[in-house]
């Protein structure tokens, strides 16, 4: 048993075995990380799929699960599909931009070519 | 608009997938429709049933539709890609913006090059002022991703999730097939 249990095990009022599949992503200073998690996801899901990812990837996947945990809990409508929302339209908004300037680009090399053409009149 | 699936005595997806029988107030009927069994199969194993319901019964009638779609969207992300799920998704469009504003900051510079050209050589000098600002990402809205996620695991999630009405967001939701033609696999 883990003489400092970590955040999960913590909050869940439990042992912190040796082998806890939490304890290397949760530390004990750190408890509205996982509470946020479990709020959202459950913690037996998350050990679930923690469990079925190798070793090397759960560092990555606790983030991602945290950073959508804690987005659906700021915003219980859309969670983080809020945020892709937002960078499409975004995407859209600077999409329109960038080929307005370019039609203007366009325009102004007509106009100075002409402008030389007419020079050489 | 959401339909209720037990009017016609079908249990809906998610009674079906508990096994269960879909009684007259189930909260799950008017979003997950029995035609549409994976919708419901992903949200449970990603999110739980009842994790569903307590978020379900937290949000106002209105709200219910959009929420459970916006589920079913990272529910699926979460399934094809385990480690980063949606966030893969807002990397990638993070990382497009980031491109686009510096192609449009590019071109800007460009035009108004052209535009001090154009003025020396007698054209109209105008043409600068037609140039729009590029607005900046609203990051107060945007909480950090932190670490910055690499895509390097991460699969194409844009533009193959579960489609429905939309609500607040309109056209622009993910889900929604409005608006959704920004270049890349995504």
């Amino acid at each position: 048993m883990n003489p400092k249990r970590c955040a999960a095990c913590k909050y869940l009022r439990r042992r912190c075995p040796k082998d806890c599949v939490f304890s290397p992503y949760f530390p004990p200073n750190d408890p509205q990380k996982f509470a946020c998690v479990h709020r959202i996801y459950g913690a037996g899901n998350v050990s679930k799929m923690l469990q079925q990812l190798p070793d090397q990837t759960r560092a990555e996947a606790v983030e991602s699960l945290c950073f959508e945990a804690k987005c659906r809990v700021d915003d219980p409508v859309y969670g983080c599909v809020g945020i892709i929302h937002l960078l499409k339209t975004q995407i859209q908004k600077t999409q329109n931009e960038l080929a307005k300037t370019q039609a203007e680009i366009a325009v102004a090399q007509t106009k100075l070519s002409q402008t030389h053409i007419s020079d050489f009149m | 608009m959401a339909s209720s699936s037990n009017s016609y005595n079908s249990p809906c997806a998610a009674c079906k997938f508990l096994r269960r029988k879909c009684m007259p107030g189930c909260i799950f009927a008017p979003y997950f429709p029995p035609e549409e069994p994976h919708k419901f199969a992903n949200v449970h194993k990603i999110f739980g049933a009842s994790n569903v319901t307590k978020l379900l019964n937290e949000l106002l009638p209105h709200q219910r539709e959009d929420a459970v779609n916006s589920l079913a969207y990272e529910a699926e992300a979460r399934v094809r890609d385990p480690v980063y799920g949606c966030v893969g998704a807002i990397s990638y469009l993070q990382r497009q913006v980031h491109r686009l504003q510096k192609e449009l900051d590019a071109a800007n510079a460009d035009l108004a090059h052209y535009g001090l050209s154009t003025s020396a050589a007698g054209a109209p000098g105008n043409v600068v002022d037609l140039v729009f600002q590029p607005q900046p990402l609203p990051s107060q809205q945007l909480p950090p991703l932190n670490p910055v996620y690499r895509l390097s695991g991460a699969s194409p999630v844009m533009n193959q999730m579960p489609r429905g009405t939309g609500g607040s967001y309109g056209t622009f939701l993910p889900w929604n097939n409005g608006h959704d033609q920004q270049g890349g696999n995504m």
